[in-house]
């Protein structure tokens, strides 16, 4: 196995040292290391960070491999500076039983660029009908303790406080869509002023909120935890400071493009601004950049979710929703939130990789573990980012198969150096290994 | 004027007024005619596209382009391009293959206009695009005010209904804000959108409180499944609150008009008495969409090279 020694790096901004990384590990970290026959990497400059964890990725592989596929998406992510990604259940056929998740875990295992791990579905085909086998899926070879039927909520109450209970025998999390189905008919972006003129069906934000406040009250009373995936809205964040200052074990996610973009985006009708959640407001957008600096939302989830071109070059209301994240989803939160001075970089490496990692109980010392400190005896999963760089994104030359980046043509900050997922290199010089 | 007209903000005072005073000068022309034809577009040749039924409509803009001497396609593509099968862009790129000079298109999911937009040469425009826009409908209400009021500037214009499903209200809010109308909208809470309040125009959940105080009531179509979703509780309920009838119509000043788009509920929101009435346009705003469509095309097409 290659032996590195990454010269001059600032772990979490900090002051420049080397990184000797050795079978996979961290072996030393000084000052003038000497490291014989070590592969060094120039990384004067550029900020070490732990690697990346991604709770909310969709690979869309099996099923749709015209969009995604696990090797794909893993490029992609390990080009954003990932080393693990979580990912979706709403394949076809559904990740619902072991055999599914192990045929994801094991295609994750195969392409070896990030460790892809598998998020099992709530019920039974997503039909928000009944448990799907929970306790097989954490027991599978995939050892999956994040569930999910994102894309759809598991709106039924008894439903949902049934599973946020029955998961806490094996300590997994229920991953709540928040989005009460019946106030959402229909819906297609933002309901406000924008949605008005536009005449598009509107998703009320209280759709969402009303979902998280009966889930937060579930969760208390069954001592469960709860995860909220793609929180949008500035209520939602209101909500969850209120929960977390009771006690309630509920953690959330943001996605990128919820930190950058708002509603303004549909005026162009262009579909590939369509996601689900809506984008919001300005005003909701400043709530979710407060809420992620002051740690009431936990982490930076993608919600990576590509789309063939087709599914998206159509009317408004036919393409699907979803959006690229996964290679600019660290460019967003620099843009966002460390050139503001809202999150320094020790806070990125805590929303980025520490707290979803701890989320997917993924902080352990097995050999799945993520999220852990830069030092030595960790493992060395990292990532090198040059906070300096900017460029332009232009879709043609990402690595997901699809194309459908809300960040088409606009600039952004950081570029990804270099990924280690646990000492092999996945991306070195900006560009991928393999 | 811009290449496309997509909605009524792509029309500025002097856009829209120059419309309405070319409509009336094709109708000085062809009036009395026994020939009603113009040689203006001819070797030009119109696309018709639309993706909902509407005979009215269709047949509105096809004898509009018919009397301008231009080629008329009448490309009908029911339900949605996607259960088609063949999507909007294929059909776009096909439109503009054959030479289509201009694309007018109805289509039931708002925004769709603009998508082909970006994929045609010609100009599009929009016949009506789910619960977003139509413009030309707005263009012949204002024509119609001003041919019976002689003036849309201070005119005071009630719209009536469904404004929240209704791209004919937004069309009509924003050209005749534009004209400088005063527009009140009434309709019952449910049926106006969340955001309705950035709108350049009053609401108000009262007909019998603003009909006193109008020139003109624009009534607009309830459909009756609206009845099954709850947004008011039964028909006969919506009638006795927002329907126009022989007695809400005495409470209107002397002089002023009644319009509807059409098609119309007889009953529901109109009464038949006053769809029939002296103060009723309903059909000479038939008559209007014709002329006011004309000088559309007239506009958008007449000025570029063969």
């Amino acid at each position: 196995m290659t032996s590195y020694l990454i010269k001059g790096a600032r772990p979490l901004g900090g002051d420049p040292v080397d990184i000797h990384i050795t079978d996979g590990r961290i072996s030393a970290i000084g000052n003038s290391l000497d490291a014989t026959g070590a592969e060094v990497v120039e990384a004067a400059g550029l900020i070490a960070l732990p690697g990346l964890v991604d709770l909310h990725t969709h690979l869309r592989e099996p099923g749709r491999e015209d969009a995604e596929t696990v090797e794909t998406g893993s490029r992609a992510a390990a080009l954003g500076g990932f080393t693990a990604v979580h990912a979706m259940a709403n394949t076809d056929p559904v990740a619902d039983t072991a055999g599914v998740v192990e045929q994801v875990w094991r295609l994750g295992q195969e392409a070896g660029l990030v460790d892809v791990v598998p998020v099992g579905a709530v019920t039974v085909g997503l039909k928000g009908e009944r448990l799907a086998e929970l306790g097989a899926m954490a027991d599978s070879a995939a050892r999956v303790r994040v569930f999910s039927d994102d894309g759809h909520c598991v709106a039924d109450p008894a439903l949902m406080r049934r599973a946020l209970e029955y998961v806490k025998a094996f300590d997994g999390v229920v991953a709540q869509h928040a989005e009460e189905p019946r106030l959402t008919v229909g819906a297609q972006m933002h309901e406000g002023d924008r949605s008005a003129k536009l005449g598009l069906t509107g998703w009320p934000a209280a759709a969402e909120e009303a979902i998280i406040a009966r889930d937060v009250l579930l969760a208390e009373h069954v001592g469960a935890r709860l995860h909220v995936c793609h929180v949008s809205t500035a209520g939602s964040v209101e909500i969850l400071r209120w929960a977390k200052s009771r006690g309630v074990q509920v953690t959330a996610e943001v996605t990128p493009h919820h930190l950058l973009l708002t509603d303004a985006c549909a005026e162009s009708y262009d579909p590939v601004f369509k996601v689900n959640p809506p984008l919001r407001t300005d005003a909701d957008v400043e709530a979710l950049r407060a809420g992620l600096a002051d740690g009431t939302i936990d982490a930076v989830g993608t919600d990576h979710a590509p789309h063939a071109v087709e599914d998206k070059e159509s009317e408004w209301a036919q393409a699907r929703p979803g959006m690229l994240g996964l290679e600019q989803a660290l460019a967003v939160v620099i843009e966002t939130m460390v050139e503001p001075g809202r999150l320094d970089w020790a806070g990125v490496a805590d929303r980025m990789s520490v707290r979803p990692a701890a989320i997917g109980r993924l902080d352990g010392l097995g050999i799945r573990s993520q999220g852990r400190p830069i030092a030595p005896g960790e493992p060395a999963n990292l990532v090198l980012v040059d906070p300096a760089a900017r460029a332009t994104v232009d879709p043609a030359a990402l690595a997901s198969r699809s194309r459908n980046s809300p960040y088409a043509g606009r600039e952004l900050p950081g570029r990804i150096v270099a990924t280690f997922l646990r000492g092999t290199a996945t991306v070195l010089d900006g560009k991928a290994t393999r | 004027m811009k290449r496309h007209l997509l909605e009524a903000a792509d029309l500025d005072r002097d856009d829209a007024t120059l419309v309405l005073d070319t409509a009336a000068q094709i109708d000085q022309a062809l009036a009395g005619r026994e020939v009603k034809k113009l040689p203006t577009l001819r070797g030009r040749t119109v696309v018709n596209l639309f993706y909902e039924d509407s005979t009215r409509t269709r047949i509105s803009f096809e004898l509009a382009a018919k009397r301008l001497s231009a080629d008329v396609i009448n490309f009908s593509a029911k339900g949605s391009s996607v259960s088609k099968g063949e999507s909007l862009k294929d059909t776009a790129l096909t439109l503009e293959a054959m030479g289509a000079d201009a694309v007018v298109v109805r289509h039931s999911s708002s925004g769709a206009p603009h998508r082909l937009a970006n994929w045609v040469r010609g100009s599009v425009v929009n016949a009506g695009d789910g619960t977003h826009e139509h413009p030309t409908q707005a263009l012949l209400d204002a024509y119609t005010i001003r041919q019976r009021l002689g003036r849309v500037e201070g005119v005071r214009v009630a719209i009536v209904g469904d404004v929240l499903h209704s791209r004919v209200a937004r069309s009509n809010v924003g050209l005749l804000h534009t004209l400088g109308a005063e527009v009140t909208l009434v309709a019952p809470p449910t049926l106006l959108p969340v955001g309705v309040g950035s709108w350049p125009a009053e609401v108000s959940y009262d007909l019998d409180a603003v009909l006193p105080k109008v020139d003109v009531v624009m009534m607009l179509r309830v459909q009756a499944e609206r009845m099954n979703a709850s947004f008011f509780p039964s028909a006969r309920e919506y009638s006795r609150r927002y329907g126009l009838d022989a007695r809400r119509m005495g409470a209107l000043p002397d002089d002023a008009i009644v319009m509807h788009p059409g098609p119309m509920n007889r009953g529901m929101e109109i009464a038949a008495e006053v769809a029939d009435s002296a103060r009723s346009t309903i059909v000479e705003q038939v008559a209007n969409g014709v002329s006011t469509r004309m000088a559309v095309l007239y506009l958008l097409l007449g000025g570029a090279p063969q």
